[in-house]
């Protein structure tokens, strides 16, 4: 019998050998420092950036957010933590457990889940390091580009629903989060997080079974994982398969330790000091990119029209200006199609570019007041980056 | 068979493959590593200690540079050691350390 992988690897070599026009570079350089990257495919995945390959972290190459306001499932960025990937899940034998300070412990299966009236919401997910590479000094971590995001529609139950029927009890504090992924070693703290319970019951956070009218990809939960709306992907936990009700502050490593923000309004620090307090990492910053010109691009000279996206954790986009010369300054741009707050938010805005060099910008304000910076606060973990990005580009 | 019309069947297949993903039980090939250790001083104990968890590439991508000297590299083993549970022998520290130092 046919081996499943010496097939995909067989077809994909055949197809690359027959069309020329789709041959692919086998790296690509992000413009920072050791930014040199594989370009590598994966099974349900185009070819994508390859930051690690155990466990996978890959990214979103910047061009795709330029077809669309959604982010293909196959272009979807993916990080893991913990290399122990449960590689066989059988969907109809998957259940997710609710336990801990609850009435009646629940075992749902998929299609329990799937009789329960759904919801749908377009959200973006963020990686905390998204950009990590473009800090300055440097951090530790996975240095990674602007590719550690994206935007699907998400299709779901509310938490809340299931909490309600198992029946949270008094003195409940937090919820917590654990996937079928786990570590190598036993001594490795595994990937588990929690939500205060009174976010967990918004009604918006999620437990998603679908991503843009698919199953998810393995890659990026299959078959449920968790949706934070405005958070940080930290707390999107794949693969889902134990939600426990607590009624402590939930203190492992990877809440208590790892992913926190300095505990101030900037959530910055002096570079390459400490923080004296910090708290988890929590929602978005405000952030908008332009898509249509990469940096460094030669362009036409005359008209042309910039196209870009933004979004926040959830007040939503009031406007994006944009800039061609450096910041002095700037006109508002036309703001695409509204797919709901929590989503990218396309905007455009045709400028004229005189021959020469030219530094474009866009920034984006918040409907909750908040505006991109002129200049980049740091922290040490590299996290929340969402300083006004520049675009070099050369008209002739 | 007309190596076209070949080509085109595999990735017919393939596409076929992806799609009865979806409704089966998932059995998800990962690729190899792309990324091989450098050659360098201590390589076996690097392989053994480091290689069991993760793969080279987390340290191949690691900012370069004189703050990214043995220091770094010291920080980040016992990182390994303290928070992630490695069982590094106390002898093979110093070890992975010149390695890394010395190699990224």
């Amino acid at each position: 019998m046919l081996n499943r992988r010496g097939l995909i690897k067989g077809s994909g070599a055949l197809a690359a050998a027959f069309t020329p026009l789709q041959a692919l570079a086998d790296t690509v350089t992000l413009p920072i420092g050791n930014g040199e990257r594989p370009i590598v495919k994966y099974p349900q995945k185009r070819p994508m950036i390859g930051l690690t390959s155990r466990p996978p972290q890959l990214e979103t190459p910047f061009s795709v957010f330029n077809e669309g306001v959604i982010t293909p499932n196959d272009a979807f960025f993916v990080r893991y933590h913990l290399a122990g990937l449960p590689l066989d899940i059988d969907p109809d034998t998957f259940t997710v457990e609710v336990k801990g300070k609850v009435n009646k412990p629940l075992k749902l299966k998929l299609a329990d889940l799937k009789r329960l009236p759904a919801i749908e919401i377009v959200a973006v997910n963020q990686c905390s390091g998204n950009s990590r590479g473009f800090f300055e000094p440097r951090v530790a971590g996975g240095q990674s580009g602007n590719g550690a995001m994206g935007n699907a529609r998400w299709r779901g139950v509310p938490l809340k629903t299931v909490l309600d029927q198992a029946g949270v009890q008094a003195g409940a504090k937090q919820v917590t989060f654990n996937g079928m992924d786990g570590p190598v070693l036993d001594t490795t703290p595994d990937f588990v997080k929690a939500l205060d319970l009174d976010h967990a019951r918004d009604g918006e956070v999620m437990l998603a079974y679908q991503m843009n009218g698919a199953d998810l990809p393995f890659l990026n939960g299959f078959p449920l994982r968790l949706v934070v709306p405005g958070y940080y992907g930290t707390y999107w936990v794949k693969h889902l398969n134990e939600i426990t009700v607590i009624d402590t502050v939930f203190d492992n490593f990877w809440m208590k330790t790892a992913y926190r923000i300095p505990d101030n309004d900037c959530h910055c620090v002096e570079p390459g000091t400490a923080p004296k307090a910090t708290v988890p990492i929590n929602r978005f910053t405000v952030r908008s990119f332009i898509t249509s010109v990469a940096d460094g691009a030669r362009v036409k000279a005359g008209q042309v029209v910039l196209k870009g996206i933004a979004f926040d954790s959830g007040s939503g986009i009031k406007e994006v200006a944009v800039s061609t010369d450096d910041g002095k300054s700037w006109t508002p741009a036309k703001l695409g199609q509204d797919l709901g707050k929590y989503s990218f938010r396309e905007w455009q805005l045709p400028v004229t570019l005189a021959a020469g060099a030219h530094v474009l910008k866009a920034r984006a304000t918040s409907n909750a007041g908040k505006v991109q910076p002129a200049t980049a606060s740091w922290n040490p973990a590299g996290y929340m980056r969402n300083v006004i990005e520049a675009v070099h580009v050369t008209a002739s | 068979m007309n190596r076209f019309v070949l080509g085109g069947l595999l990735v017919a297949g393939g596409i076929a493959l992806a799609l009865s993903v979806s409704a089966k039980p998932v059995d998800y090939q990962l690729p190899d590593d792309t990324t091989a250790f450098k050659p360098g001083p201590n390589l076996d104990i690097v392989q053994g200690n480091c290689g069991s968890c993760h793969s080279a590439d987390y340290i191949q991508t690691q900012p370069r540079g004189p703050k990214f000297g043995k220091d770094f590299w010291q920080a980040e083993v016992t990182k390994m050691i303290k928070v992630y549970g490695a069982p590094i022998k106390e002898a093979d520290v110093p070890k992975i350390v010149e390695y890394l130092s010395a190699t990224y």
